[in-house]
């Protein structure tokens, strides 16, 4: 029994969520090797030494940079004979592909996937995350989304030996045009320690800068509501919740964030939650270790003048 | 050129989720039902499209049993113009993979060089059928987009994806699958008149035994519980000074 880890590579890093799915990768089987689909060979080196893994397989093209589903659930599914398990960490990289490789295989994929119960027994939520299944694959080759904040993130340590598969890379009917990259200086979102969110109660883009300059204070990443992104105060990438970003930090501290279920889906496994709100009925308010009622900007003021 | 908007039956997204324990489900007797708010989002851009006179016709199709007519319905109120219901006997919840099949015997049949629907489902939360209807097709794909914008001569598209590190614009050629986020548009509300008017729109019933497609489950669900959030103590601060010293004091800073 083999499990076959797809990498997810940002920038030059292997990210976070992808350490998570080694890790569940070693709870299914002992012989765990890794994929990456990439443009650079050197970034097998960083994969490689990952605790767990055995054999790093490196397809390398210029056109894998910006790899397509299309492409990349080809390739994939062509490597995944003599594996019965398909793993990667959830994000908007791995849900890209991995439903395609199910349809190519024809598989039942699993999303999301927060606890494993056994072989082929997994727990993954329903109803942005209130409802929680058990679920049986009675699939021969299993595919898996793993949460990256259910999982430990496999440390390094690990020294996998390199192996470049020699493959046709397939004609694609898509190509890559640009990407406008958000780049910050801050903790990334989704492994942060700390998290400050703001919500629609900042009420313009420039007030929204003050929830930013907030975060440099106290190290922490920057998180948004829905509402938030959709009125502009910041770009999609920061949205927590049931369609954005899925989070668990020590505490997150929830600026004008009245609390809609959608939201609360992506931070309720926070250690602690503050809720700065002057309406105390809030649902926020209602989940949350400390509140504040207070008026939003005041708290704010205060807490830079700390 | 057609545009087949593929839609689901949802819980009200405001509503909350609550469990059978008996059948080890989600209780969904007597429940407000709502079109799934993604798949709004997917037929008010493929009659944007229409509107801007790139399409011949719009059609929703939807699978489930009978009271699935009256999302389709919906769609027609909002201003598609026919509809497909493949029917099941019973309420299945069946599983992207089979939807997919399910989907993609009907848009084989229609003849769509253009696929609009949702990212997900805000029941099931998988974010999978469209890609997976795009593998069973071999179909382009565009998943979580946020722009749509068709070539002059309708031979491909040019879509921004909402991805994890930003924005990614790609061009996809037709035919093609796009699997649409919350920021590409906002849906419109079906007027009286046009909720008239759709009662007597086309709406084609197909049963789903006709169309020999294998739907037992891959996947069984074996439980189901609510997960609840822990219990808080909802402690009242007063400012800054309070609120960091608590945070020392619970080990968060």
């Amino acid at each position: 029994m083999s499990t076959l880890v797809l990498i997810e590579l940002n920038s030059d890093q292997v990210s976070a969520n992808t350490r998570a799915a080694v890790t569940a990768a070693k709870l299914l089987s002992n012989k765990v090797d890794a994929l990456i689909l990439t443009n650079n060979s050197n970034y097998a080196k960083s994969v490689s030494s990952i605790d767990g893994i055995d054999t790093v397989k490196l397809i390398t093209d210029d056109s894998l940079e910006h790899v397509s589903s299309e492409v990349a659930s080809k390739l994939v599914s062509d490597v995944m004979d003599g594996y019965q398990y398909l793993v990667a960490g959830s994000s908007t990289f791995s849900k890209n592909i991995l439903p395609r490789v199910g349809a190519l295989l024809d598989v039942q994929p699993i999303s999301d996937v927060c606890e494993i119960k056994s072989s082929n027994t997994f727990v993954r939520p329903l109803y942005a995350g209130n409802i929680m299944a058990t679920v049986e694959s009675i699939d021969p080759t299993i595919i898996l989304t793993v949460r990256s904040t259910s999982f430990e993130h496999a440390p390094d340590g690990g020294s996998a030996s390199i192996e470049q598969l020699t493959v046709d890379i397939p004609k694609s009917n898509s190509s890559f045009v640009e990407i406008q990259e958000s780049k910050s200086e801050r903790p990334e979102l989704t492994t942060a320690e700390r998290i400050v969110s703001g919500g629609r109660g900042l009420g313009s883009k420039e007030n929204f800068e003050l929830i930013e300059k907030l975060a440099d204070k106290l190290s922490a990443a920057v998180g948004a509501s829905r509402a938030a992104v959709d009125a502009g105060f910041i770009s999609n990438d920061y949205q927590v919740g049931q369609t954005g970003k899925v989070v668990a930090p020590k505490v997150y501290i929830a600026v004008g964030i009245s609390g809609a279920i959608q939201h609360l889906a992506g931070m309720k496994d926070s250690q602690v939650i503050v809720a700065i709100n002057n309406d105390p009925d809030a649902p926020m308010c209602r989940m949350a270790d400390l509140v504040w009622q207070v008026d939003l900007f005041e708290a704010i003021d205060d807490m830079l003048k700390h | 050129m057609k545009i087949i908007i593929p839609i689901k039956r949802v819980l009200d997204p405001f509503t909350q989720a609550r469990i059978d324990k008996q059948t080890q489900s989600v209780d969904l007797t007597n429940s407000k039902m709502a079109m799934n708010p993604f798949c709004e989002i997917a037929v008010e851009e493929a009659l944007k499209i229409q509107e801007s006179g790139h399409a011949t016709e719009t059609i929703a199709v939807s699978i489930g049993a009978d009271k699935t007519i009256d999302t389709l319905r919906n769609a027609l109120a909002m201003g598609v113009d026919r509809a497909i219901f493949v029917r099941t006997e019973t309420e299945l919840n069946l599983q992207p993979l089979t939807l997919g099949k399910i989907l993609s015997a009907i848009i084989k049949k229609e003849g769509a060089d253009l696929v609009i629907m949702g990212k997900q489902a805000v029941d099931n939360d998988n974010n999978q059928t469209g890609q997976i209807l795009s593998g069973l097709l071999d179909y382009s794909i565009g998943t979580f987009i946020s722009k749509f914008k068709l070539s002059e001569d309708n031979n491909s598209v040019e879509v921004c994806r909402e991805i994890d590190t930003g924005i990614e614009t790609r061009n996809l050629k037709l035919p093609a699958i796009v699997t649409v986020d919350l920021r590409l548009n906002e849906p419109r509300y079906a007027s009286l008149p046009n909720i008239m008017k759709a009662r007597s729109k086309p709406l084609e019933t197909v049963e789903l035994s006709s169309l020999d497609i294998d739907t037992s489950p891959r996947v069984k669900v074996l439980g189901v519980e609510e997960s609840g959030s822990k219990d808080r103590a909802a402690k009242q601060i007063y400012s800054a000074n309070e609120l960091f010293e608590e945070l020392k004091q619970l080990g968060a800073m």
